[in-house]
């Protein structure tokens, strides 16, 4: 039996913070995860349901000052047709592309895929390798306070996050590129279109000389969270991408991971999808 | 006891007003409530577009959507494109080359084709079909509906 006592939907962020400080509440954006979680009884509602989908300062893509700045709310779907994103974070773009449906994309948003915290979720290995850190607000005496936090460092477990619970996830900003910025995204399903990730692999840095720096690896659905890869990276940092390097981070990136077998793969499979994609993937940066 | 809330929308552009439970979605309350059964349910969780509507313009699965958050929102669903002029030439197309078999599908593949035709006036057979993606079909083997929506497109080619 569901016990919520309190339905709301503010129309702007102090508002939502004063309602979060106030006790237990399930916050709603798309739906489209908490649907059907909630449905099945995977989730319970707590005491407060709070619609967030009414404040409009969440929506939306900007440039500030040396980052590019993603509201809670904007949607899947506006994050494939947003001009900044197809100029600043292409390869998040190319990961929408593979989201879904466009019915799912349309409801669903980048602050729920986040906070959902599917090790599965297919924006976070994307926004992981282009160095994202998320914006969580609360106002814990009066005034609004905001904190920030790599992506990286956010997930706890598979659904859990570094979330307080009297804070809302506001935002997601990255790094505006530096020249040379190379960013892939690949995800593996056994389908093109409504398919859960059954690994994903992002490979970011600057390329110059044939080498990579600022080396970022991530995968997605090899653990209880999405991953950074840091023997994979280190084995990148700054060598040619010759056949040698290319092979030994192959090789790096099977051994690193530490996937389970699911109803989607087994986790000898996964490994080796690891493997040859991530060899796949540096040879195209390579020639690229 | 289970909690209500008041909500005022647009159904098909009539103003309508309800008092339902939070924690019902819109589909249940499209069918259940409101009586409007043109949209249905196939899965319950967003995988096979049946039960797919527009909000605010966009094409959603009303499965997936609190009912509560209908509030101060525009929606039209199949009956309300069916009293729609501008989609005749889409509902024709689907009758003259047999794009309905048993039926189940097509009030969804209807909504859906009608928001891929206002968002890409000139979609070729790929753009329908990627468009098309969240909506299962168990009886065409989805040919007959990809030509449908294409010749629906510019007013036929
Ligand atoms: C059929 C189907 C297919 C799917 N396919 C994919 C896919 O291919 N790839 C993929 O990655 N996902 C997929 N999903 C999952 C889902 O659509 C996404 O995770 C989506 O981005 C969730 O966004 P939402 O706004 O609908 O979230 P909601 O369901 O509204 O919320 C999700 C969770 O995040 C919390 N939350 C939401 N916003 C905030 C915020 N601003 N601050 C703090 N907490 C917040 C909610 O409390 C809830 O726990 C699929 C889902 C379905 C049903
Ligand atoms: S009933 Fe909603 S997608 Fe199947
Ligand atoms: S016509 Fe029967 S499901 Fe499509």
């Amino acid at each position: 039996m569901t016990a919520i006592e309190r339905y709301a939907a503010p129309q702007n962020l102090d508002e939502a913070l004063g309602i979060l400080q106030q006790g237990e509440v399930t916050i709603l954006a798309g739906g489209t995860d908490l649907m059907p979680q909630t449905k099945a009884g995977r989730i319970a509602f707590k005491p407060t349901l709070m619609n967030i989908g009414r404040i409009a300062g969440l929506k939306g893509v900007t440039l500030d000052g040396e980052h590019l700045r993603i509201g809670a709310l904007t949607t899947i779907s506006e994050l494939l047709r947003d001009p900044l994103v197809a100029q600043h974070a292409a390869v998040l773009a190319e990961a929408c592309d593979h989201f879904a449906s466009d019915q799912i994309r349309n409801a669903g948003t980048l602050g729920g895929n986040i906070n959902n915290a599917s090790p599965a979720g297919d924006t976070l290995v994307p926004l992981i390798v282009l160095d994202a850190e998320v914006e969580l607000a609360s106002k814990p005496n009066g005034s609004v306070a905001t904190r920030r936090m790599p992506l990286a460092e956010f997930f706890t477990g598979p659904g859990r996050t570094k979330r307080a619970a009297n804070e809302l996830l506001t935002a997601v900003r990255i790094p505006l590129p530096k020249p040379g910025h190379v960013a892939r995204f690949y995800k593996f399903g056994t389908r093109p279109a409504l398919d859960i990730s059954t690994i994903s692999i992002g490979i970011a840095g600057i390329k110059r000389d044939g080498a990579l720096t600022d080396t970022r690896v991530a995968f997605g659905a090899v653990a209880p969270t999405p991953v950074r890869a840091p023997r994979t990276e280190a084995a990148l940092e700054g060598r040619r991408l010759d056949a040698a390097a290319i092979e030994a981070a192959a090789d790096a990136a099977r051994d690193e991971v530490n996937p389970i077998d699911d109803v989607r793969a087994s986790a000898w499979y996964r490994k080796e999808l690891i493997h040859n994609m991530t060899r796949r993937m540096l040879d195209h940066v390579a020639h690229a | 006891m289970l909690l209500t809330h008041d909500i005022e929308f647009t159904l098909n552009g009539v103003t309508k007003k309800l008092t339902i439970d939070v924690t019902m979605n819109a589909l249940d309350m499209l069918r259940d409530v409101v009586g409007l059964t043109g949209t249905k349910y196939g899965c319950g969780e967003g995988e096979c577009g049946a039960c797919t509507i527009r909000v605010d313009g966009e094409t959603r699965n009303s499965c997936l959507m609190f009912a509560v958050d209908f509030d101060g929102r525009d929606i039209v669903t199949i009956e309300g494109l069916a009293a729609d002029p501008k989609a005749d030439a889409l509902r024709e197309s689907f009758v003259e080359h047999g794009a309905v078999q048993c039926g189940f599908c097509t009030p969804g593949m209807v909504m859906q084709a009608s928001h891929i035709l206002d968002t890409h006036p000139d979609a070729d057979a790929e753009t329908i079909k990627r468009g098309l993606e969240g909506n299962l079909c168990r009886c065409t083997g989805y040919k007959k509906i990809v030509d449908a929506v294409e010749s629906a497109c510019c007013g036929g080619r």
